[in-house]
Formats: C-alpha cells, sequence, structure tokens
C-alpha cells in the first residue's frame, strides 16, 4: 500500500515539521513495516526556466544552445531535444541537481558550455506506466504562465511524498487513506477529518427501473445505484496526481474516481456501462467451464468456486477481481451504474490466485467494512456529480445480510498488565483506546466498544495488543520469566552418533530431503509407497527421499566434478514412506567414504574394510558390542558391488546395508552404509558395567590357516570360539596372506589367541590341549591346513 | 704384594684403554677377573699363609678386585654410552615430515547452531520438542488459528502431499510444535520447550531456500507475559549473537500469537551503525513472536483464562550465516566437502557461561 503524504492529509493534520521518514517510523513503532519513505520525485535543484535563445549547435545537427532565464541568472544549456525551442517554460536541473539518472554537472558538449539540463518528464522519476510517449520524446513543456524561478515540481502537483507500507494481512482496514488517518491519529493524537458525501438526486428511484438478484451466500453486501449524464474527460489534477502518488495509472475522470474512492475508503467499486448492462444484476456462483472475457481483454474459463455477476445475457463481471470488457466504461458513456459490495473473502481469494490479483481483490480477501460499502458509493456519486457532470438517480438498491454493528468488549486493566508485563494505570489505558477511536464504559472492567473498521478486533487480547502497540511495545522492560525448576533434555545419542563420526574423520552433510521420483527406489530393496508433492517446485525436487544414500551419492559427484576425490561424509535425516495410509517418517544415518582416508605419506585408500571400521567402531560405541554381524545377502540393492556389500543384522533383523557401490553407478571406489536409527535403538544398548581385571596371566598363541578363499574368516573363528570354550580370552586377525608359496584359489589367514583364566594360572598342559584341540577342529570343519606348523 | 697389585692394576688399566668394543672388554675382564683370571688366582697363595699375612694379603686382593672391577665397569658404561648414543644418532627422524592421522571430520554449521540453541535453552530447562516434517494442514495451520482461506497462508507457500490438497503437507514452520505439544500434554499443565527442525516452502532465491530450518520455543505457564518473552529473547540474543546485542520489539501480526511482535536485533555487521546488510537502519529482523493466541490455547485443549504463554520462532539459517560469515544460504545445502571441512574445530564463540 503506497500513502500519499498530501492524500491522507486531506484527513488529518500532520505537522510539517514531520518528515515522511519520522512518520514512516512511527508507523512501524506500531506494527506498520515499510518498505521506502522518499519523495514521489526523488530530484533536487529543479526551477522553472524560460528559453529565451535557441539557436543551432554549431558542431551538431541535433543540439540545441539555448539562454535560460531560471530567475537568478540566464545560462547557457546545450539541449538534444526536438521540441526545444524559443519561448518554452521549461523544467531546468541546475548544475549540482540529483536526479534518478545521476547528478548534472557543469561541462563542454562539443566545445559549448552546458550549464545544467532541460529535462523530459521521464527524467524525474516518475514510474513507465505514468509517462506518454511525449513525455519521453521530448523535454517537458510547462504551461506559458509558469513562473520562471519557481519550483517545477509543485507546479505539476507531484510534490508529494511516498510511504510503501508492507502491511500485515490482519490490517486489512489500512489498504485506505481513512484507515491510515486513523492509525496516524492514534500516533499523533489528532482528529480523523470527515469524508465529503454530499451530493444531489433527482426525484426518480433507482429501484423502480433496476433489480438486483443475489443467489449466492458469498455475497453478504450488494449495493447499486446509479448516475446519468456523466461527461468523460480527463480527472483533475489532484484526482490524477494521488493516484499517480498511490501507483494507479490515470485514465478518465469516471474510471479514476472508482479507484480514487477505493483508495480513500478501502473499498473497491466497479462503474458499469448502465446501457449495455440492462436492468438486472445477478450475483450468483459461476458455472464451471463457463467463459467471460475481462477488461484486460482476457478470455476467462470460470470454475464452480468463483463469483460471477450477470445480467439477463450472462456473466458480466468476475466478482472481487475484475469486471467485464462488455459492459465497460468507454468514451461514449452516458449511464453509469455503480456497484459497492463485499463478497465473501476466501471465494476471492481463491479466485484471484487462480485467475490475477488485482488492488480490488487484495482488499476484498483481507476483508471489508460494510459501513465504507456505504460510505464508498455515497461519495463516488458526490464525485461522479462534481467531476463529471453526473446527474445521481435516487434511491439505492440495497441488498444486506450484515449487522453492522460496533462491538463492545470487555477487558480488565491487571489482564492487561499481566499480559503485557507491565502497570500502566486506567487513564493511560481509556486515553489509548480513545484515541484509537474507539469508545470505553468504564465499570470495573473497561467495555471497549470497537468500530465495524476495526475488523481484526475480536476478543480481549486484540485490546490488549492495541494497547501495547500504541504504548510501544518496545517499552515493555524485559525480565526473565520466574517458573518451577524443570529438567531440560535433548535428543544426547544422535548428538553422540554425530561426535563419534566427527572424530572418525567424516564430515556432515544437510541435503534436502526432496529427489527426483525415479530415484526413490534406489539403494534399496524395501518395498515402500513413496510420497511425493501435488504440486513440485520442479521435477528434480518431487518426491521425498527413503534412503539418504541418493543424496550422498549426488554429493560424491558434486564434489568430483570439482576434483575433490578424498570425501568422507555421512548424514542424519529421515526416510519418509506411506505405509496403509500413514505417513512414516524413520530416523536414518548414512555415511559415504571414498579416496584418501588417513593423511600421511603413503596415503591409505579407503576400502571396504575401513568403512566397515567405521561401522563397527559406531555400533560398539553404542553399545551394541557382539550384538551385530554383516551377512552376505542375495538381496542387495542393484546400486551396490554384488561381491562387496552386505547385510547388517542387529540381533537377527537388518537394520541396514553396506557395501561398495556399483561400477555403473560410480567408477571410483565408493563404500557406503545406511543404517535405520529407529530400528538399531527398538534394542538397547548395552550398559556400560565393570567385570574383574583378570588376576591371573595370559598366554598368546598363534597359528596360521591355509583355507580355500571361499571360506570366510567368520567360519574360523566361530569354530575356533567354539572349541576353545571358556579358557579363550580373544581372537585376532594379524595378517591375512595370498601370492607365493598359497595356491591361487587359496588363502592364508593369522590369528592370535589368548588364554587366560580367571581363578588360576594356565599350565601349558592345558592350554596346549586347547590349542591343538583347535587346530584339529579348524583342519576338520573349514578344510584348512595349519601353516608353517 | 703392593707392587704386584700396582703392576696388575697398571696392566690392566693399559689394556682397557686400549679396548673400542663390549665382547674385547668382556674377554678382558675374564682375563684378570674370570676364575682363572690374573687377579683371581692371586687368591691360590693364600693357602700357605699365617693368619695375620692372609688377613694382609686379603685385605690387598681385595681392593685390587674392587678396583679392577670398577675399571672394568667404569668402562663398560663408557661403551654402553657410546653405544646407545650411536643408536640415538642412527635413529634421527626428520620431525617436520607429515603426521599420521585420520583426516579430521567436521559437524555441518546448522547442526552447531541447533546444537547452541538447545545448550542454551535446557540449561534453563527447556525439553527439546521434534515433530514429524509431513504434517497435517490441521496441526501446521487450522489450530494455529489460521483457518482455510485465511490471506496469511500466503506468506507460506506451502508444499501439499499428492492428492492430499488442503490435508497433509511438509511443515511450513516449526510452530506445529506448540499444537503437538499442548495436545500431547495430557494434563494440561506448564510446558517449557524448543523445536528445532527442517521446515519447507515453495520458495527459493539468494536468501531463500525451499528446505530450511526454524526453531520455535514456547512458554506454557499461569504467569508468563511479554516481558518474560522480552528477557528470554534477550537472554537468547545475548548468548548467540554477543553480550552487546540489543534487542527491539516491533508489534506485529501472527495468526497463533496476540499480542504478536517482531524482533530486531542490533545488526551484526555494523553493529548498529547501520549499513547494507540492515539498510542503514542499525537493526535486523530475526524473530518473529507473542503471546499464544487464546484460540489456540483453547483448540488444543488448555484452559485460556487460567493460562497463558509466549512463543517465539526464528530461521535458524541467518543465525549461521552471521555466525559462521557464510554469504549465501545456497552454500549451506551445497555440501562442498571444502565447505564442510571449514567447520572441523571447537566453537569458541558464544560458549554459555
Amino acid at each position: 500500500m503506497k500513502l500519499s503524504r498530501k492524500f491522507v492529509s486531506d484527513y488529518i493534520d500532520l505537522d510539517k515539521e514531520l518528515s515522511i521518514k519520522d512518520i514512516a517510523e512511527a508507523m512501524t513503532s506500531v506494527g506498520n513495516e515499510y518498505d521506502e519513505a522518499s519523495s514521489l520525485l526523488p530530484c533536487t535543484n529543479l526551477v522553472v526556466g524560460e528559453i529565451l535563445e535557441c539557436e543551432n549547435h554549431p558542431d551538431s545537427d541535433h543540439l540545441h544552445v539555448c539562454k535560460v532565464d531560471v530567475g537568478s541568472e540566464i545560462l547557457t544549456i546545450v539541449c538534444g531535444a526536438p521540441n526545444c525551442r524559443k519561448g518554452l517554460k521549461v523544467i531546468v536541473a541546475l548544475a549540482g541537481a540529483k536526479l534518478p539518472a545521476g547528478e548534472i554537472k557543469k561541462g563542454m558538449i562539443r566545445g559549448v558550455e552546458s550549464n545544467g539540463m532541460l529535462c523530459a518528464k521521464c527524467e524525474l522519476g516518475l514510474d513507465n506506466k505514468f509517462l506518454e510517449e511525449k513525455d519521453k520524446d521530448g523535454i517537458h513543456e510547462l504551461p506559458l504562465d509558469a513562473v520562471v524561478g519557481s519550483d517545477p515540481i509543485s507546479l505539476l502537483g507531484l510534490d508529494d511524498e511516498v510511504i510503501d507500507f508492507e502491511l500485515t494481512a490482519n490490517r486489512g482496514d489500512l489498504l485506505s487513506i481513512l484507515g491510515m488517518a486513523y492509525e496516524l491519529g492514534a500516533i499523533y493524537k489528532k482528529q480523523v477529518k470527515e469524508i465529503d458525501v454530499s451530493h444531489h438526486e433527482n426525484s426518480e428511484n433507482i429501484n423502480e427501473t433496476f433489480k438486483v438478484e443475489v443467489k449466492t451466500d458469498a455475497c453478504p453486501l450488494f449495493l447499486a445505484k446509479k448516475v446519468k449524464h456523466v461527461t468523460i474527460k480527463e480527472s483533475p489534477e489532484f484526482i490524477k496526481n494521488r493516484l499517480i502518488a498511490s501507483g494507479i495509472r490515470p485514465i478518465n475522470n469516471v474510471v479514476d474516481i472508482s479507484n480514487y474512492v477505493m483508495l480513500e475508503t478501502g473499498q473497491p467499486l466497479h462503474f458499469y456501462d448502465s446501457n449495455s448492462l440492462g436492468d438486472t444484476l445477478i450475483v450468483r456462483d459461476a458455472l464451471e467451464g463457463e467463459e467471460l472475457t475481462t477488461l484486460d481483454k482476457q478470455l476467462r474459463t470460470l470454475s464452480s468456486e468463483d463469483i460471477v455477476i450477470a445480467n439477463a445475457k450472462g456473466a458480466v463481471g468476475l466478482a472481487g477481481v475484475m469486471g467485464g470488457l462488455s459492459t465497460e466504461v468507454e468514451e461514449d458513456t452516458k449511464d453509469i451504474l455503480i456497484e459497492a459490495a463485499i463478497f465473501d473473502n476466501i471465494r476471492v481469494r481463491k479466485t484471484s490466485k487462480r485467475i490475477l490479483r488485482s488492488e480490488a481483490s487484495n482488499r476484498f480477501e483481507k476483508g471489508l467494512d460494510p459501513k465504507r460499502t456505504y460510505m464508498a458509493i455515497e461519495r463516488s456519486c458526490s464525485l461522479l456529480e462534481k467531476y463529471a457532470d453526473a446527474l445521481v438517480v435516487g434511491g439505492m438498491v440495497e441488498y444486506n445480510t450484515l449487522a453492522m454493528k460496533d462491538i463492545t468488549i470487555e477487558v480488565s486493566l491487571e489482564k492487561i498488565n499481566k499480559v503485557l508485563g507491565i502497570s500502566l494505570d486506567k487513564d493511560t489505558v481509556v486515553s489509548i483506546f480513545e484515541s484509537l477511536g474507539f469508545s470505553v464504559f468504564e465499570e470495573d472492567n473497561l467495555k471497549v466498544t470497537v468500530p465495524t473498521r476495526r475488523m481484526d478486533i475480536h476478543i480481549e487480547e486484540d485490546l490488549i495488543e492495541e494497547v501495547g502497540r500504541i504504548y510501544g511495545m518496545d517499552k515493555i522492560k524485559g525480565k526473565l520469566p520466574v517458573l518451577n525448576v524443570v529438567t531440560g533434555s535433548y535428543n544426547k545419542t544422535r548428538r553422540e552418533i554425530k561426535n563419534k563420526l566427527v572424530d572418525l574423520g567424516l564430515n556432515e552433510t544437510l541435503s534436502y530431503s526432496l529427489i527426483p521420483k525415479g530415484e526413490v527406489h534406489t539403494f534399496t530393496t524395501d518395498t515402500f509407497t513413496p510420497i511425493s508433492l501435488a504440486d513440485p517446485m520442479s521435477e528434480d525436487k518431487n518426491t521425498l527421499r527413503y534412503s539418504l544414500l541418493y543424496s550422498l551419492k549426488e554429493i560424491y559427484l558434486y564434489n568430483k566434478a570439482r576434483n575433490q576425490e578424498d570425501i568422507s561424509i555421512f548424514e542424519v535425516g529421515k526416510g519418509f514412506y506411506k505405509e496403509d495410509g500413514i505417513y512414516k517418517e524413520e530416523n536414518k544415518l548414512a555415511v559415504l567414504m571414498t579416496g584418501n582416508y588417513y593423511l600421511d605419506i603413503k596415503k591409505t585408500k579407503v576400502d571396504f574394510y575401513i568403512i566397515k571400521g567405521i561401522l563397527e567402531e559406531l555400533l560398539d560405541y553404542l553399545g551394541y558390542q557382539n550384538r551385530y554381524n554383516l551377512e552376505v545377502d542375495k538381496a542387495i540393492p542393484n546400486e551396490f558391488h554384488p561381491g562387496q556389500s552386505a547385510s547388517i543384522i542387529l540381533q537377527g533383523k537388518k537394520i541396514g546395508v553396506i557395501g561398495k557401490l556399483h561400477p555403473s553407478i560410480v567408477k571410483k571406489d565408493v563404500y557406503v552404509f545406511e543404517i535405520s536409527l529407529d530400528k538399531l535403538f527398538q534394542n538397547k544398548g548395552t550398559r556400560m558395567s565393570y567385570k574383574d581385571i583378570p588376576k591371573y596371566p595370559e598366554v598368546k598363541k598363534d597359528l596360521a590357516f591355509v583355507v580355500k578363499k571361499s571360506v570366510s574368516s567368520k567360519e574360523i573363528e566361530t569354530v575356533i570360539k567354539k572349541t576353545g570354550g571358556k579358557l579363550l580370552k580373544e581372537i585376532e586377525v594379524f595378517d591375512v596372506y595370498t601370492g607365493e608359496n598359497v595356491q591361487e584359489d587359496e588363502k592364508s589367514i593369522a590369528y592370535s589367541l589368548t588364554f587366560t583364566a580367571l581363578n588360576r594360572t594356565l599350565t601349558d598342559e592345558e592350554v596346549t590341549e586347547v590349542f591343538n584341540a583347535i587346530i584339529t577342529k579348524v583342519e576338520e570343519v573349514c578344510s584348512a591346513t595349519l601353516r608353517d606348523k | 704384594m703392593n707392587e704386584k697389585k700396582e703392576q696388575l692394576k697398571k696392566e690392566l688399566k693399559e689394556a682397557i684403554s686400549n679396548i673400542t668394543d663390549m665382547n674385547a672388554l668382556n674377554e678382558l675382564k675374564v682375563e684378570y677377573l674370570g676364575k682363572k683370571g690374573k687377579i683371581t688366582e692371586l687368591s691360590s697363595a693364600l693357602k700357605e699363609m699365617s693368619t695375620d699375612a692372609k688377613k694382609e694379603f686379603g685385605k690387598i686382593l681385595n681392593e685390587l678386585k674392587e678396583e679392577a672391577t670398577s675399571l672394568v665397569e667404569e668402562k663398560r658404561s663408557q661403551i654402553e654410552e657410546r653405544i646407545l648414543n650411536k643408536k640415538l644418532e642412527s635413529e634421527k627422524i626428520d620431525i617436520t615430515l607429515p603426521s599420521k592421522k585420520i583426516k579430521r571430520g567436521s559437524k555441518h554449521p546448522m547442526t552447531r547452531m541447533v546444537e547452541q540453541f538447545e545448550d542454551l535453552f535446557v540449561s534453563m530447562g527447556y525439553t527439546v520438542y521434534e515433530g514429524p516434517e509431513i504434517e497435517s494442514d490441521e496441526n501446521c495451520f487450522q489450530k494455529l488459528n489460521l483457518p482455510k482461506g485465511h490471506p496469511a497462508r500466503d506468506a507460506q507457500d506451502t508444499f501439499y502431499l499428492e492428492n492430499e490438497y488442503e490435508n497433509f503437507l511438509l511443515r511450513t514452520q516449526t510452530s506445529t510444535a506448540q499444537v503437538r505439544a499442548m495436545e500431547e500434554n495430557t494434563e494440561k499443565g506448564p510446558i517449557r520447550l524448543i523445536c528445532p527442525g527442517k521446515v519447507y516452502r515453495r520458495d527459493e532465491d539468494a536468501t531463500h531456500s525451499h528446505q530450511f530450518m526454524q526453531v520455535e520455543g514456547l512458554v506454557i505457564d499461569e504467569n508468563v507475559s511479554m516481558a518474560d518473552l522480552k528477557g528470554t529473547l534477550e537472554l537468547f540474543c545475548k548468548t548467540i549473537l554477543g553480550e552487546k546485542t540489543e534487542v527491539r520489539f516491533r508489534p506485529s501480526f501472527f495468526p497463533f500469537t496476540e499480542p504478536s511482535v517482531e524482533v530486531d536485533v542490533t545488526c551484526f555487521k555494523c553493529g548498529g551503525k547501520g549499513c547494507a546488510l540492515c539498510k542503514q537502519t542499525g537493526w535486523i529482523e530475526v524473530l518473529g513472536a507473542g503471546m499464544v493466541h487464546s484460540n489456540v490455547l483453547t483448540m488444543c485443549g488448555y484452559d485460556s483464562k487460567k493460562y497463558q504463554g509466549f512463543a517465539f520462532g526464528t530461521g535458524i539459517d541467518r543465525f549461521a550465516m552471521f555466525e559462521y560469515g557464510i554469504p549465501d544460504i545456497r552454500t549451506i545445502y551445497g555440501n562442498d566437502i571444502r565447505f564442510l571441512k571449514q567447520f572441523d574445530r571447537k566453537d569458541e564463540r558464544n560458549e554459555i557461561k
């Protein structure tokens, strides 16, 4: 909403000393933010000048050298405008003048000195939509009676200042000059002046010749009046200039008056050419697929949610949004039917969202004061009579289902102070309400009557807010609340997971939950129903991810494209899916590693065992030691290397997958794992508890087996563990060997075994017995041979 | 005897002085002090001596043995030291070569901000609440006093789920936590929580990402006021943004709070002097806040006559951008490894004292 200072000054006296910035800041402090507050035309050092002489520049085919009287002196100015000629009254930008395009300086133009600039209207900072061709083609020609040396901007009537407000959604009342005047009145403790709606009416009664039928509940109020014999012409300067300052392009007096009244009152009006319209108006829901050509000459296809105004022939206007072309006011229009109505704000909002947002729809959407509807229709008659020679027909067609009563709300001083945390006295509070134009009846509590224009005020808290606003929210002194002592809490485990992974050298990522639909089933073998958006911003962000691995792979590719080869990353986030009609979110952890892991000269490349180590270190840290294992699974996702991947099983349940990415997905060696944290946490981690430290010495014995490559270390370990029994405390693999002295299909694995007993020192015989039993059993079960006996 | 002793000593000394390695020293020791060594053998003469002579001779012999042993041992330690020094010399390394270590990991700046918020509020008895990212229209809007068709919904262009228009959506604000926490509180008693989390809006440019993070705060109790809200936010802003930060309340409008305020803080770039970031005002808007609307309390089953509460919400991204000087929000979600790796140490600033 652009507020013209001149316009609002019709209704409230603002001190001249107040700068436009002061006013804007004061409005901000009561909750009305602004984007910009400045002069309508951001120009300085302009004066009216008279061209005394105009000669062709000796060195140019289009420049003129002029002698210009600017009152204080006669200046030589070079000008290139084709309409530059002797005798014109022009706008002169003196040296030092600031124009939107820059500062004007004295200088030489092709050898002739020039001490300023003669201005075209388009050089003053007016928006393009307010300019005609002549305003761009040549210098502006002022009336010949303009006083040399005076201010040309005030001569043009454009010496206005404008605040561009960004209003909150609840303050529809401020989309009007009157609303703004009341708000300023509350701030500066000034009375708002009455609007002039006075006009004459003839002895006819519109109700005898015109009918309105409302056939929808989306139109609670509809008023119509008629004026005759209008003269269509240009609007008076003040109307044009105020529209310009408010950002609306002047068209002709009649159209301008409808806009002018909308700006004043906030009530959009619609003027129909009465003769094209006929004698009936019907307000109804639009038919599905019904067509209407709107004022902007666009053919609109309507839906049953839209509201239309129709005559006998069909729709003539899209209610709340835009009128129809067939009944438009044109140059030859004589009689006008004026419509002032209120339409359901939600319906208008839906229509305007789909079809077109306009100044009118914006106001309908925010809600309107029915008293203003009456005020606006009378005001437009008053202005049409004055500025369009209209003859106002007597009476008004009225359809009104609204109560139009001011509401009274009770509020206690105690509650005001309790909510705001301040201690105001009653007089202060009462004077605040009165400054807003509310009347107060004092009993035990305050009974505050709020005029209908303040549609945002319904309950006592709304009144408390008004007190806070006008008193000054910022004057409230902060204090810390006095509350019972309670314990706070947060998800510590998740933080520990992150800390652990960071300690292990991984970098945390944060990626988007939305991914392309075609990718949602990748990196998983689970069957699930994915969740897509109704109206995505783009095809590559239309579905919620199920696995985080797609995102990590994308991050890998992004970085690889930037020559970053060493990447170890993780992300904790949610996977989304739908199950039995219910939306589910599952907390997941995904890790991706590639390139070098250690920082040393030799560079240790990430391989399966490094990422496996990360997984184990994390799960062990979280208390799941010895409770999980990796199982080679035929059902691994297609994106995984079939020979280097496994399912992660925790106590018999699959919680994730680990492995190398398939070479068809990425060429380099990239390793990943993903686990469901929700599934993991279904099992509690083992509590840390003290175990006796062995009192008796440990005996270490090493051995190595040669086995077929297909035999897994785990199989051997299982046999060792089983055979070793209680005395075997630890098994450690310390070497894996393939190559010389070992058959091609074989490998050698070396183990270090630690034996101990809790209650005695083990004898050599005891250890040897177990040790030999282990060898025999492994050789038997795993078809192994003991190496280097 | 004494002469013999001196002679043997002299002989030994000479022999020792020529020795350079441990083997030769051991051999020499055997030669003099072994079972059949030159010095040991002298004791054979003892048998034929008188008691007095034995005593005298024995004393000298012992002295000789001791002196000889100490000569040998002295030499031994000299050799040992030389060997050790040689070994140490040979073990000298270039300490400037790179160390062997795992690359240092890093925690995402947004996580760091969330953790700072959590630590501060948890220390004041707040619980960190986490709600789902898929929400019902009811929880995200209707119960926050934003009925269908409300114009304030425009400000939050919503991602609805497929076939779920005005039914299910990706939450546009963490304020949904207010509704959930109040509804879940079966006793309808006091609440103190913050809810940090991801939110989604149909909007994207240099300052907006379609996915970003917010934190919501909610306190419900019998006597909390706007003044308590201001005090809490002052503490919050000073802790996170620095001691000198001032907080300004401006009235505003949010459907779920009444009264509502927007909260400005001293511009973190210029410290309030005025700069391009704060549009020369010296203030930056960082939070929306207010007293929980009585409709919201009522819709969530609370007695709005007995309880009142305050709520606040802010975008975490802006705080992270300020804290670490990140100019473009898209960097935060870009996951360039060179960006991520920069956040690889303890946060030094804004520690909670």
